[in-house]
């Protein structure tokens, strides 16, 4: 049986029915995972003595007839920027090659809690830095829907589509979570900023990382924001506020509810094709009862300026720990503490991760720290009002996920109008605000996805609206063919 | 060029990375499109706008003061590059 097709939901009941079990399959994800991994390169590490030792633990609690929570037994694929306590957290960079995390993150512990199977750590771009996998320590990664594409900026998605993963965990700066998933043809949320702890997170760039889940469909989604939300207090940004039963929002409505369309993400920049699609799919919310309303988030076009500026800052000073001294990569040649340090991170880090440091390091700097950092985060102040003035006019706001399809790897494409491919997700990265991408269509056998954007804290609304278009089409049900040539 | 080879190998220092001089040149021109690219700012009229550096409405985080269980050294130095006397070895630090 291709267990792997099944959703989180799906296999929770088949472990309560008695009809599977957990050991069972967790080894039928493995098997998938050395079918398939060789073409895809989603996975940096296994772990499948632990994974086995977990899901014995759940088939034990079944078979005592104890009540086994929604995620126990479940495999699950973390991005590796996210501790698991004696794994090897990589961040696909060199500089953290073969490093031990010596805690769990705080995810991790509350996924431990449920008894939820750890299968291993996804690939992505070197420190979450660029949004393809190309530059990671382990090759690039290949979507499953067309090998000679990318992921995206993180494999977790296409470790979920090809049937190497039920569900994955992943982070998103700018949006390396919903943009992976949507070239994927898999659900992708993001929460508030502050609802899920960083707590065992690598740092990127802090005041926008977030934790967030990619899924099969919006019930696991939702079903995972339950235990990976709430308050811990070692992370000073996490927000002391009430957790809802995300399930609850799984209710089948839209009459009346107000959707926002942004005119600034259906401009000459994104692909008509998408465009298509993505209309296509507020026309069924149309027909299904919501009001459509017209805003307009006028800063748009400076977004991913702005998060350029105040990212690479931020990583500027996040990424100083990475020195060779304690961990990490470390040139032994060095006859110098400062020579060492230099050299270490010279052949540590990436190209990319180089130039995005310096130019961090340099906006931090006296005589630059005013008219780029300051004037960037006065930027992100008015991509906040933005939304506030549109969240005026709606409930939620409706956008494609990404304005172009998985580009193939052959795509020649400047460095800068890569840059720009994350103006459709950034935003919300910048003002905080909880956004999912679900499947809404198909162009050219690559699915397309399109992303809801919620008030702050109100992940509820968007779950609904995305649940509800979900329950009305099929678009989450296709599988990756595995097709192309790597 | 507003980013000059001065100000670049100065930066780098800060930044603990270094550029080959062979590929100064070319480096310098893709380093001064990226201030170029950030530039675009300049346009917005942000003169009145409050920056924003969190979105939370969070100011300070406290927790009780208690001790927690910490690293242990053996743990600690389980993934050094190198290790004397239960320490962080690293060459010497004084020039």
């Amino acid at each position: 049986m291709d267990l792997f097709k099944y959703t989180a939901h799906e296999l929770h009941e088949k472990f309560v029915n008695k009809e599977i079990t957990a050991v069972e399959l967790t080894n039928c994800v493995y098997d998938r995972i050395a079918e398939v991994d060789e073409q895809v390169n989603a996975y940096i590490s296994l772990s499948k003595e632990e994974a086995l030792a977990q899901a014995a633990k759940v088939d034990e609690k079944i078979a005592a007839g104890e009540a086994i929570a929604p995620l126990a037994g479940i495999p699950v694929v973390f991005k590796d920027n996210i501790n698991i306590n004696g794994q090897v957290t990589s961040c696909a960079s060199k500089m953290l090659a073969g490093v031990h995390t010596v805690f769990d993150a705080h995810v991790t512990e509350n996924l431990r809690k449920e008894d939820a199977v750890f299968l291993g750590k996804a690939n992505m771009a070197e420190f979450s830095i660029g949004n393809t996998t190309d530059n990671s320590f382990y090759g690039a990664a290949h979507n499953p829907w067309n090998l000679n594409c990318t992921t995206g900026g993180c494999a977790t998605a296409a470790a979920v589509a090809a049937g190497e993963a039920i569900w994955a965990l992943a982070s998103d700066t700018s949006g390396d979570l919903r943009q992976p998933a949507a070239y994927a043809g898999c659900v992708g949320i993001k929460p508030t900023y502050g609802r899920v702890s960083r707590l065992g997170l690598a740092a990127y760039a802090s005041s926008m990382d977030q934790i967030g889940a990619v899924t099969k469909d919006v019930t696991d989604a939702a079903t995972v924001l339950n235990v990976i939300c709430g308050k811990d207090f070692r992370d000073s940004t996490s927000w002391e506020v009430e957790t809802p039963d995300f399930t609850k929002a799984l209710v089948a409505d839209v009459k009346g509810l107000r959707i926002g369309v942004p005119k600034e993400y259906f401009g000459a920049n994104v692909d008509a094709k998408i465009k298509a699609e993505v209309e296509k799919a507020i026309e069924q919310y149309k027909a299904m009862g919501a009001e459509i309303v017209e805003v307009s988030l006028p800063h748009t076009a400076y977004a991913v300026k702005a998060f350029y500026v105040i990212a690479n800052g931020e990583a500027g000073a996040n990424f100083a720990r990475y020195d060779g001294v304690r961990y990490g990569y470390r040139n032994m040649e060095a006859q110098s503490a400062s020579e060492m340090t230099a050299r270490s991170r010279d052949e540590g880090f990436g190209e990319e991760v180089k130039l995005r440091l310096m130019f961090g390091t340099h906006v931090l700097s006296k005589g630059y720290y005013e008219n780029y950092y300051v004037r960037a985060m006065k930027v992100r102040t008015l991509i906040r009002n933005d939304f506030e003035e549109a969240f005026k006019q709606c409930d939620v706001l409706l956008t494609p996920t990404t304005p172009v399809l998985a580009e193939a790897y052959n795509t020649e494409m400047d460095a800068f109008a890569k840059y720009e491919l994350d103006f459709t997700t950034v935003t919300a990265n910048l003002a905080g605000l909880p956004a999912i991408t679900v499947p809404c269509g198909m162009v050219d056998g690559m699915p397309v996805g399109m992303q809801l954007i919620g008030k702050v804290l109100d992940e509820a609304t968007i779950l609904k609206a995305a649940y509800t278009f979900e329950q009305a089409t099929d678009f989450h049900k296709a599988m990756a063919p595995l097709g192309g040539n790597k | 060029m507003k980013v000059t080879a001065d100000i670049a190998i100065r930066i780098a220092d800060l930044t603990k990375v270094i550029i080959p001089e062979a590929e100064m040149d070319a480096y310098l021109e893709h380093y001064n499109k990226v201030f170029d690219y950030a530039d675009e700012l300049q346009k917005l009229d942000t003169e009145n706008v409050e920056p924003t550096t969190y979105i939370l409405p969070i100011y300070n985080a406290f927790r009780e003061d208690v001790a927690l269980e910490g690293v242990s050294q053996e743990v600690a130095l389980k993934d050094a590059p190198a290790v004397h006397n239960g320490g962080f070895k690293v060459p010497r630090v004084m020039e």
